[in-house]
This record gives structure tokens, C-alpha cells and sequence, in this order.
């Protein structure tokens, strides 16, 4: 601190107090609604503490869904979710080690073709090619499956990058020291690299988890059977037309459910999400 | 930068690259292929039958007033997104930075919202500002607004900004913060010495400092609002009422999921991809420009 200014520390204070209740108070309210009956979310104005359907909402949801909108199970929704929130990361961490690997420790011919390759992608977001991908998944016949979801979302130029950036850090020492004392490449990458790259692969899981579990367009797309529904996308289907028509209060629990893993991974692994978030823009 | 010490192999290096490439293959450039291949083609309203019709598609795109209408939407909503979301988060993480008691608890209470999916966000504040009065509606209406977003445009625009700058505050937050701690303490303290108010030091001395981290967030803020926040119209407005929301990324799914226009659509889609290369290259220059310094 450079001078001692009560009253602009009091001032600093009261931003930040107000600006977390701010942030928080759509989540409060998300809270409320979903320990209440939907007789009493309608009346107006709505309760603003909480009431007394906490576990009976949240058994329902759970293990039945709503009555109007969709019909899936959210327990079968987070079941989903879960699915892509680690297989995403896995198989992304898993081939973005090994091609950056390839490229940093390797010299053959197409090795920038390849670079070049890795790196356009960057420029073709799922949003931009919604159609053709949609036809190219339909014509491998992997709508509705757990391939589909997943498979096409763990290429990325991003991870490779930070693997790519990483090793060009590890001295060239190690893998003179690991040439001479007779190990191959794949045997410098297993007990050397790898090891060395834990901090990089928690920081990345991280973020990629998040990604995962937070994919939206991507499922509402290839996702058209209940039983394959990921949470978000579940969140959507219960919202059937009009606003007197939806079951809120169920609406309301399967968003806490919704939030609650990948806020806890975000405020629980903060060290590595900070990391991560930093590194994935470098 | 290349390494000194490499590995010598004929053919594992090539097994190693095998599975990105062959996915980024199959998922990405067969589908921009298509995409480039599609906005040349015309289909009958069946699917039966294609035509090829050159640029025809590009020319009837930038004629139909309601792409024009999309366009300028986009920009409206991410400006707004853009602007709103890099003065909030720039304010608080100004303020967090100032604080020596509970930074950390400030920071752990404003970064969650990062994890919130953008489809939830929309549902959140949506329900909040449901027009069959819930809480936020019925406090305007205590002031005499009417409030309702399912009919008025620009309520519409308001709602989805909203949405959108909650989930992104935290993001900016977090990097602004990250900047300002990296701006050496003793030009601070010389300002303070000459006498220079706390205002004044944070517009000669800090913004100008913050200048390359708040120039990379704008880029990614546009981004931001150009593509993901797909799932905060999706969730919420629909692109409605009329078009007031409809941004480009949101019409490219309309048009060609729900409308079933595939020339029409992939023509949208190219034009994204520009959008996207120069955004990109955009993001890059600040990169090398960083690394300069």
C-alpha cells in the first residue's frame, strides 16, 4: 500500500462487496427457487429465502426429471456430462503431448507442414462449421454416442501449443544425458518429459474440464435421443414455450447441478485454473 | 527456437502426429472443405438436387437486408459485451488490488462464474428477469418500468448482455488482476511522492500500463461475444423478438439446422471463418508485440 487512505480503502471495500453480491445474487435466487414448491416461485413476488422442498426437488430431478419438459433423469444427465468433462481433457492432453512432442524433439520432413496443420485449426471454431461437421458425424453414423460428443472436441491447436512451449523450456541437457546413457525417445518421454509436464497437464485438465462439461451446441446438435441429453443441454429441453408452462423450481435445481461441479474444480483447484487460463492464451 | 538435441526415427515421429492429424483431418478441414463447397451450391427445397452457382449465395447474402440486420446486431452486442465487461472487471480488479484484507476471498467469490456454462447463465438471468414478474421485474416495476423482454427489442439486447458480461467478469478479472500486480510498485510510489491523487496516478501511470492486457482482452471479449455466446441467445431470446438478437453465429444455425438453407448457411459460415482469421491474426500481432517489449 502506498499511503494509508481510509476512506478509499472503505471506498474499495464496498466495490468489491457489492460487485460479489451482485455477481452471486443470480445464484441466490437460482437457490432459492429450487428449495421451493412452483405454487410458491409463481406468487409475486417470489420467496427470498429458502423453503422447505429442498430434498424433495432434487430426489425428483434426479431421478425423474421434469413432468413437462424433458423426461431424461438429470442423474443420467450428469452421468453424461461427467463423460465429456473427462474425456475431453483426457484425450486431449493425451494426443497433444505426444504431436507436440513429436514436433519439438523430432526432425523430419513434413514437421511444419504438420505445425501448420495443428495451427489452423485454431481458426475454425465448432460455431463456424455447425453443418458440415453435423454431416461428417451423421455419415460415420456416430450421432448419439459417446464417440460423437467427444471425438471431434480433443483435437485443439491450444494444447499442443502449451506442450509445444513447454518442452522448448526443458534443457536440451536431459535429453543429451538420457542419449548417452543409451534411452530411446519414447523412454526419454516416459520417465523424463512426462514427469516434468505434470504441472502443464493439472493446469490444462482444469480448464478443459470446464469445457467439457460446459459444451452446448456441440451436443444440442448430435444429441437428439433423452438418454444421451448432457446436463446443459437438459436444462434447455425442460424449458418447453411459455413462462406459466415450466416446472421452475425442478428448472431451477438441475441448474445448481449443473454448476455445482465445474464451480467447485474452478474455486477448489484455483492454483491450477489461474495457471491454466494464463498459459492456454500465451 | 528449435532444439539442439533431437531423436532420430524414420517413422515414429509420424506416429506420434497420427491421431491429431487424422482428427483435425476428419473433424476440421473435411468440414471446412465442405463449407467452402457448399456456399457454391444452391439445393432444391427436398435436398434432391444441387446446382453449382458460384458466387450466387455470397451475392444474395449481402443483398438480404436481414444478414445486413445481423451483422449489425453483432457488432451493437459485442461492443456492449466488450465495453461493459472490460469497465466492470477493470474496476474491481482495481479495487481488489488495492485491498490488503480478504484479496483472496474477494477473488474466490468473483472467479466462479468462469464455470458456469454460458447456456446456464442465459437461463439464470432470464428467470430473473422473467416477464410474468419475477424479482427483477417486479422491483422495476416499483419504478415504473415495464419491463419485458419476450416483446421489446432492446430489452432483449439488454438481457443478453447482461448474461453474457456476468459469465465473462470473472475472465477479465482474473487477467487485469494479473496485470496490475506486475506493474512495479516504485512508479507508483514515485506518482504518490509528487503528490499525484490515487485518480490521477490510475490514469497517467496504471491504464496506460494495462494497455497490452486490455487491448488481447478486447480481442478475446469479441470473440467471446461472437461465438460463444451462442448458448446465452439459445437459451434465452432465440435471435428474437424479430431479429433484435440474432447474432451471425446464431443465424449460421438457424438458417441451416432449423431452416435447412445448406448454400445459404455455408456461405454464412466462410464469411465467419474471415471474421475468425482476422481475429486471430489480430490476437497474434499483440502476442509478437508482447514479446518485444
Amino acid at each position: 500500500m502506498v499511503e494509508n487512505r481510509p476512506f478509499i480503502t472503505f471506498l474499495s471495500h464496498a466495490v468489491l462487496i457489492l460487485g460479489v453480491l451482485i455477481v452471486a445474487f443470480p445464484l441466490y435466487v437460482t437457490f432459492i427457487a429450487s428449495t421451493h414448491t412452483l405454487e410458491a416461485i409463481v406468487q409475486v413476488p417470489m420467496p427470498l429465502l429458502p423453503g422447505d422442498q429442498l430434498i424433495e426437488n432434487y430426489r425428483q430431478v434426479l431421478t425423474a426429471g421434469t413432468t413437462t419438459g424433458s423426461r431424461a433423469s438429470v442423474a443420467s444427465m450428469l452421468f453424461n456430462s461427467t463423460v465429456m468433462a473427462l474425456a475431453i481433457p483426457l484425450g486431449k492432453i493425451a494426443i497433444s503431448v505426444i504431436s507436440a512432442f513429436a514436433i519439438v524433439y523430432f526432425r523430419f520432413p513434413a514437421r511444419m507442414f504438420f505445425f501448420w496443420m495443428i495451427f489452423v485449426t485454431l481458426m475454425l471454431p465448432v460455431e463456424v462449421r455447425i453443418i458440415p461437421t453435423f454431416k461428417v458425424i451423421a455419415d460415420l453414423g456416430m450421432l448419439n454416442t459417446y464417440a460423437g460428443l467427444t471425438v471431434p472436441l480433443i483435437a485443439s491447436a491450444t494444447a499442443t501449443f502449451l506442450f509445444r512451449q513447454f518442452f522448448m523450456t526443458v534443457p536440451d541437457e536431459l535429453a543429451e544425458a538420457a542419449r548417452v546413457d543409451g534411452a530411446g525417445p519414447m523412454r526419454f518421454f516416459w520417465d523424463v518429459l512426462l514427469p516434468l509436464s505434470k504441472t502443464t497437464m493439472a493446469a490444462l485438465f482444469v480448464i478443459q474440464f470446464i469445457y467439457g462439461w460446459n459444451q452446448y451446441l456441440w451436443p444440442l446438435l448430435i444429441t437428439t435421443d433423452e438418454s444421451m441429453y448432457t446436463t446443459v443441454i437438459g436444462i434447455k429441453r425442460m424449458i418447453v414455450g411459455s413462462d406459466a408452462a415450466n416446472e421452475w423450481n425442478l428448472i431451477m435445481a438441475t441448474a445448481i447441478l449443473a454448476m455445482l461441479p465445474p464451480a467447485l474444480v474452478v474455486m477448489l483447484m484455483q492454483r491450477w485454473f489461474v495457471k491454466g487460463l494464463v498459459e492456454t492464451e500465451k | 527456437m528449435e532444439k539442439r538435441v533431437v531423436f532420430r526415427s524414420a517413422w515414429l515421429p509420424y506416429a506420434l502426429v497420427a491421431p491429431q492429424i487424422a482428427i483435425t483431418i476428419v473433424f476440421f478441414f473435411w468440414p471446412a472443405v465442405q463449407a467452402v463447397w457448399y456456399s457454391f451450391q444452391l439445393q432444391d427445397a427436398f435436398g434432391l438436387k444441387t446446382q453449382f452457382v458460384g458466387l450466387q449465395n455470397f451475392a444474395a447474402l449481402f443483398k438480404d437486408g436481414n444478414y445486413l440486420e445481423s451483422f449489425k446486431t453483432t457488432a451493437l452486442f459485442s461492443a456492449l459485451v466488450a465495453f461493459f465487461g472490460i469497465a466492470i472487471s477493470l474496476l474491481l480488479a482495481t479495487m481488489a488490488d488495492r485491498v490488503l484484507r480478504g484479496a483472496m476471498a474477494y477473488k474466490t467469490l468473483l472467479i466462479w462464474p468462469y464455470a458456469v456454462a454460458p447456456a446456464v447463465a442465459g437461463v439464470l438471468w432470464a428467470f430473473l428477469f422473467a416477464p410474468s414478474i419475477r424479482i427483477v421485474t417486479y422491483v422495476l416495476r416499483g419504478f415504473g418500468v415495464d419491463w419485458n423482454w419476450i416483446i421489446d427489442p432492446d430489452q432483449a439486447m439488454l438481457l443478453v448482455v447482461i448474461a453474457s458480461v456476468w459469465k465473462q467478469i470473472s475472465y477479465n478479472f482474473l487477467f487485469f488482476l494479473a496485470g496490475l500486480q506486475s506493474i512495479p510498485r516504485s512508479l507508483i510510489e514515485a506518482a504518490a511522492i509528487d503528490g499525484a491523487s490515487p485518480f490521477r496516478r490510475f490514469w497517467t501511470i496504471v491504464f496506460p500500463l494495462l494497455s497490452p492486457t486490455t487491448f488481447f482482452l478486447l480481442v478475446v471479449n469479441i470473440v467471446y461475444a461472437f461465438f460463444e455466446t451462442f448458448g446465452v441467445i439459445d437459451a434465452t431470446t432465440q435471435g428474437g423478438p424479430g431479429q433484435a438478437t440474432q447474432i451471425l453465429v446464431y443465424k449460421v444455425y438457424h438458417d441451416g439446422v432449423k431452416a435447412a438453407d445448406l448454400g445459404g448457411s455455408s456461405a454464412q459460415s466462410v464469411i465467419l471463418m474471415f471474421i475468425v482469421i482476422a481475429l486471430t491474426v489480430a490476437q497474434f500481432r499483440f502476442i509478437e508485440r508482447k514479446v518485444q517489449y
